[in-house]
């Protein structure tokens, strides 16, 4: 009796040994400076660098929600995040579908539709940005004028931007739905099949309704993936015209705030906005899951 | 994918060979889409800078300059920011998965108290994107004197969530008895967990790894903000931004630069496709 009493304790004892180093580095570098953006929101930058920040309460929060600067980011990131994701998840779906059939080859298709998943933004914006230049990008053979830069343009800047996260969205939007396309009941598509249903029907009566969650999935990870996405404006737009040509989506303006403002105050604030949105998506994601699984259970 | 359709064939006709044909020039409509830009990159980097603002725009390199390559590695310092880069990457993937399979093991293996709250605090960090808290963690790294270093890179990324809830979905699917089995063979907790459940785990393990390399390499937001000017730890992708910006007026070298900071990434695609599947669907299907 004792000596399982004793095997017990050190079960419990190595069960800590081993939580503890992911413990230490969410406690250091997650949940810490999570809350620490709480306190940081109510606190002024000091004017000059050197002075003491200042208590000031909400007031700064208040500020910060009623800005144009702040107003406008929110605007330009839902643009983005509308542009981005069901373009991306139609077109992966779409390239999922054409690459769903035991044909040979298909799997050099399959590599080439995912590969986009695997550039980085530094990549895509290289590559893009060559591509979308006045002088030796594609413009002028297109019969386009190409100026003003669309970079530097207050209308096309977003979109411009919005088609290089859209193209790197692609691979991963194609792996979710092949993934999705994988996993439905054939039984179910076959008594389809039988019971006659032509092509069309098939596709929007019943691939689509079973695909569903697979789609729910693929816009909670495009709008996650699309609120993170900042490098392409960081690295052809840049800082000083972000604001001008209406691309200072919301973490841009993080990164600006933190790190070109040197204003940790604004940067906590707007880390709450785009926490609370984030976890908005998380949550009717996880609402929907819960669903799905009773459903299954059934 | 392959089997379920081949399940089915039997019971369908044979398709007609138009409509095979009509697949395959869609399947590379899609793939000339897909390619392009990457295409137009490689093409770019052949060419000599004058060729590129030639208008109507060359789509074939006709007398490729290859020495742009070498040309990139040493005015980008390539091997440097690719060394940063490989370090960096091989830190955060080692790092994840250690923490990952300590953690997932003993959620899926032992009782303990407060397993229950312990567990929601992990997945708690799921809820949190790490840009939320770049603000603080700058300040964190810099006062433990670690700015522009590859512990201030690496050590806030050693631990996921992610992972430890993978990784305890696949440990969970190992059968009890084993344990039992093990524990009656006088095996302790490590030694189960080194030679039955990590070789039993290894598809998810091996995925969890593509994840975590992919997300490491193609890290951004970070590496620029605590990564100095010297290069001692920059990261290719920040590499790339500088690349960029220093040659304005030799667009050919610094698309190499994009080509060859993108290779490795090609081959492990090409390597892992079936873990990197398998890893960015987690979740998507049951």
């Amino acid at each position: 009796m004792r000596t399982q009493v004793a095997r017990r304790r050190k079960d419990w004892a190595l069960a800590y040994v081993l939580l503890l180093p992911g413990l230490a580095i969410f406690a250091v570098f997650t949940f810490w400076p999570f809350l620490q953006n709480f306190k940081l929101a109510l606190y002024q930058n000091p004017p000059y660098p050197g002075l003491p920040s200042t208590f000031v309460g909400l007031s700064q929060v208040g500020d910060v929600l009623s800005s144009s600067a702040f107003q406008q980011s929110l605007v330009s990131t839902l643009l983005f995040v509308l542009m981005v994701v069901p373009t991306g998840l139609l077109g992966g779906l779409m390239l999922a579908l054409a690459a769903h059939r035991a044909l040979r080859g298909m799997a050099i298709f399959q590599v080439i539709f995912s590969s986009t998943v695997v550039s980085s933004v530094a990549v895509a914006a290289v590559v893009f940005g060559t591509l979308m230049d006045p002088v030796v990008g594609l413009l002028p053979w297109l019969g386009l004028d190409p100026q003003p830069a669309i970079l530097s343009n207050p209308t096309w800047a977003l979109p411009a931007v919005a088609v290089i996260a859209i193209w790197q969205f692609l691979g991963l939007s194609f792996i979710i739905m092949t993934a999705g396309l994988q996993s439905l009941p054939e039984e179910v598509l076959e008594a389809a099949r039988l019971d006659g249903a032509r092509a069309p029907t098939m596709f929007f009566r019943v691939t689509i309704p079973l695909l569903s969650p697979t789609i729910f999935f693929g816009l909670v990870v495009g709008f996650i993936y699309a609120f993170q996405s900042f490098g392409q404006i960081d690295i052809l737009i840049g800082s000083q015209n972000a604001e001008f040509t209406h691309t200072n989506v919301l973490l841009y303006y993080i990164y600006r705030a933190l790190s070109v403002q040197n204003d940790p105050g604004l940067a906590a604030v707007l880390s709450i906005v785009l926490f609370v949105i984030l976890l908005g998506v998380t949550l009717v994601q996880f609402r929907f899951l819960e669903r799905r699984v009773h459903y299954a259970g059934e | 994918m392959p089997a379920s359709d081949e399940a089915v064939a039997p019971v369908r006709r044979r398709r007609p060979r138009g409509r095979i044909v009509a697949r395959y020039l869609l399947l590379t409509l899609g793939a000339v889409i897909v390619l392009f830009p990457v295409y137009m990159a490689v093409v770019n980097s052949l060419l000599l800078p004058s060729q590129i603002a030639h208008q109507p725009p060359p789509f074939f390199p006709n007398d490729p300059q290859w020495h742009t390559y070498p040309d990139a590695w040493k005015a980008g310092h390539l091997g440097v920011y690719l060394r940063n880069s490989a370090i960096q990457t091989m830190i955060i993937v080692a790092g994840q998965l250690i923490t990952s399979i300590l953690a997932a093991f003993a959620f899926a293996f032992l009782e303990f108290p407060l397993k229950k709250t312990l567990f929601i605090v992990f997945l708690m960090t799921l809820m949190i994107p790490f840009e939320v808290t770049v603000a603080t963690n700058v300040t964190t790294v810099t006062s433990l004197g670690w700015f522009n270093t590859f512990q201030g890179l690496t050590v806030p990324f050693l631990a996921t969530g992610f992972g430890v809830f993978l990784l305890r979905q696949a440990f969970l699917q190992i059968p009890r008895d084993l344990k039992e089995a093990a524990q009656l063979d006088g095996f302790g907790h490590l030694r189960f967990l080194w030679s039955v459940a990590i070789p039993l785990a290894r598809p998810a393990i091996a995925a969890l790894g593509v994840f975590s390399f992919l997300g490491a390499w193609n890290q951004y937001l970070w590496p620029l903000l605590v990564t100095g000017n010297d290069n001692a730890v920059r990261t290719v992708q920040i590499g790339l931004k500088q690349l960029l910006n220093t040659q304005l007026d030799q667009l050919n070298v610094s698309l190499a630069g994009t080509i060859i900071a993108i290779a490795p990434l090609i081959i492990l695609l090409v390597v892992f496709q079936k873990q990197l599947v398998r890893s960015l669907t987690a979740g998507a299907v049951k």
